[in-house]
């Protein structure tokens, strides 16, 4: 990972999230499920870096470690060069200001009892942002008109909202307390195509606005090819493929990512084959194969892959994680 | 409609379905018609609350009370008027010569007992055979579906299996009894991406050896171009387009279905903003009047505020429900 230079924002150096499984009467320890295991990524000011892979990769583990809403097991996450990991949480209060999430169901993520106009001061309250409830409010009301809400709707509830709209609030709301990165967790997953369309439109409006870090946790990779800066790939609790979005998609390296990319249906009706993907299914966190977590779906495998954990390739703008990466580097 | 000679295994005619609301019903289902060849696979697409779920629910006859087919609808299979079967043989049909696959493999399968003998009671309830050959069956139909290890999967309980490996014990339940029709809503959806493609394929190869026409209910353009042969476009509980495969995804005419395919994030887009479809997808009961996307419609005339759209034949296979399209047309 190049992570040099004082534009980076967020850099994660080894981060592992380690969930104990526990059996028995005594609730003894028996294993731990890496969901995260070992994860270095780097986020610069203004770019959107997607976090790409199946369930149970452990991306969204990523996202929520990286906000503290689950303790990290090891390594750092260095924000603007501070280690949030090594902080206490009220050393970490004025971070989570800076770091704010969207995710998924805006139906869910909003209090139903609350006003729009509360849901979107909450933050601006917690914060001590604004001299007043009149000053909150007006800065709602301004909030409410960049993300396309009509602010006379401030004191409607929720439900009175589409699904788009509900998503547009909770972005106003993410905003609210003027993030440096914002945390889109399945953003845009649950919502109708002609309503992404807008979010993802809003969503670069404020990126050019604001110089707003995105770190796009998504399975969409329409969405990513579109949207990202740069791609990082999981599988398994690592990642395996890191790198600008254009050469990610033009020419992965790593099987994995091949299979992922293949299995992405195209819209051009002269070619509907999808070829073959990666074989059978993804594995158990909590019981990862041996060496490459990748080797037995792996249609490329050597012998060596289900005995060794693979390198770490590093090339000039990017990384791969696949001992076939490094026989293709040696030879050139 | 491009119907052979043999006629439609489906058709589907003025279909309409309301649910009560404070001021009266409200249509969710607005005179659909349809029609499905033998061997065709048909994907009706649409955003949420279109009404295409609701629609394969009709054909069921599985519309969730209070709900209710209105009395002029018509839906025929294979030449029987499926309105005015009885329920038992409705229930005969369904799981015999109706096959369903839905969205969530995971809740649509009894997680007490084995998925092997889960699918050997669906065989039992529609063929008069032994246990034995119900398991032999089973097994086979295992192997036709891609689930490795047959034999000794049909022991295994749905808590063991991944959702893409339950997704196919619910297609090879959905194929036991070799239906004519399979309705298939959004069944890739939950699944990631890997195993959709796989799910996709077998799909497609399973219509095509078998000779079943498929329904396939999605939101998905992607999917619709791995597996449909024609493709029909729901919008506020009407179609307003119907076409090839290739026709919609090539050459739209109707402008929801042209904003729809542009609003898809594509590779060419990289560094553009996309096109969006303003506003929000209208809820059912709150559908404008006349054509029912004129509010959203960036080239609504104003005809298109004070009558209903007819039907335009675009070419013998595609077909819109646009003024637009009608006076292009005309031209």
């Amino acid at each position: 990972m190049t992570a040099s230079g004082n534009d980076v924002l967020l850099e994660l150096r080894g981060l592992r999230t380690w969930f104990p499984i526990r059996t028995g009467v005594l609730q003894r320890v028996a294993g731990q499920v890496k969901a995260v295991d070992g994860v270095d990524l780097a986020i610069r000011r203004g770019e959107t870096v997607a976090l790409v892979g199946e369930s149970g990769c452990g991306k969204t583990t990523v996202g929520r470690s990286v906000l503290r809403l689950i303790e990290p097991t090891g390594g750092s996450i260095r924000y603007d060069g501070v280690d949030l990991a090594a902080l206490t949480s009220a050393q970490f209060h004025p971070y989570r200001r800076r770091m704010q999430v969207v995710m998924q169901d805006p139906g869910s993520a909003l209090d139903p009892r609350a006003t729009v106009r509360d849901s979107i001061a909450e933050g601006m309250d917690a914060f001590g942002i604004g001299a007043g409830p009149e000053e909150r409010t007006a800065r709602v009301a301004e909030l409410m008109r960049k993300v396309s809400l009509d602010p006379e709707t401030m004191w409607r509830y929720p439900h009175e909202f589409s699904g788009g709209q509900r998503q547009r609030i909770c972005i106003a709301r993410a905003l609210a307390v003027e993030p440096a990165l914002l945390i889109c967790d399945e953003a845009t997953s649950a919502l109708d195509v002609s309503i992404q369309a807008q979010i993802l439109n809003l969503l670069a409006d404020l990126q050019a606005e604001g110089n707003l870090a995105y770190l796009f946790i998504t399975h969409d990779l329409a969405v990513v090819r579109y949207f990202a800066t740069r791609v990082a790939v999981m599988y398994l609790g690592r990642i395996v493929e890191e790198g600008p979005t254009e050469r990610i998609f033009a020419a992965p390296r790593h099987p994995y990512t091949k299979a992922l990319l293949a299995s992405v249906p195209s819209l051009d009706p002269a070619r509907r084959l999808i070829r073959p993907a990666a074989l059978g299914d993804v594995p158990s966190p909590a019981n990862p194969p041996s060496g490459c977590a990748y080797h037995p779906r792996c249609a490329v495998r050597l012998a060596e892959c289900s005995l060794k954990d693979p390198p770490v390739v590093s090339f000039a703008n990017g990384m791969c994680r696949c001992v076939l990466a490094a026989e293709e580097r040696a030879e050139r | 409609m491009s119907a052979p000679l043999s006629g439609p295994i489906l058709a589907i005619d003025r279909l309409a379905v309301s649910f009560p609301a404070e001021s009266g019903r409200v249509t969710v289902v607005d005179r659909v018609q349809l029609a499905i060849a033998p061997g065709e696979t048909l994907a009706l697409v649409g955003e949420s609350g279109c009404g295409k779920s609701v629609t394969a629910l009709s054909i069921m006859r599985l519309v969730p009370r209070p709900g209710r087919i209105e009395p002029d609808s018509r839906i025929r299979f294979d030449g029987r008027d499926l309105l005015s079967l009885s329920v038992p043989e409705m229930r005969a049909l369904r799981g015999g010569q109706i096959g369903m696959i839905f969205q969530e493999p995971m809740t649509s399968l009894n997680p007490v007992t084995s998925v092997g003998r889960q699918v050997e009671e669906a065989i039992l309830l529609h063929a008069a055979i032994s246990a034995g050959e119900a398991r032999r069956r089973t097994v086979e139909l295992f192997g036709m579906v891609g689930i490795p290890e047959p034999e000794m999967r049909v022991d295994a309980y749905p808590h063991q299996l991944s959702g893409g490996l339950k997704q196919r014990v619910m297609i090879a339940m959905a194929m036991a009894m070799r239906p004519r029709l399979l309705i298939c809503d959004e069944p890739t959806t939950a699944l990631d991406a890997t195993i959709r493609a796989q799910i996709l394929e077998l799909i497609r190869n399973l219509a095509a050896t078998t000779g079943t026409a498929v329904l396939l209910i999605t939101h998905d353009f992607g999917v619709v171009n791995v597996v449909a042969d024609r493709v029909a476009v729901m919008y506020a509980g009407q179609i307003v387009e119907e076409g090839t495969r290739e026709e919609l995804l090539a050459r739209p005419r109707h402008p929801y279905t042209q904003g729809l395919l542009r609003s898809i994030p594509r590779p060419e887009a990289r560094g553009r903003r996309l096109e969006e479809i303003k506003g929000a997808v209208p809820r059912p009961g709150q559908w404008p009047a006349a054509c029912r996307f004129h509010t959203r419609c960036p080239v609504a005339m104003a005809g298109c505020y004070i009558h209903d759209p007819a039907c335009s034949d675009v070419s013998p296979t595609q077909r819109a429900w646009c003024h637009l399209v009608a006076e292009e047309l005309r031209q």
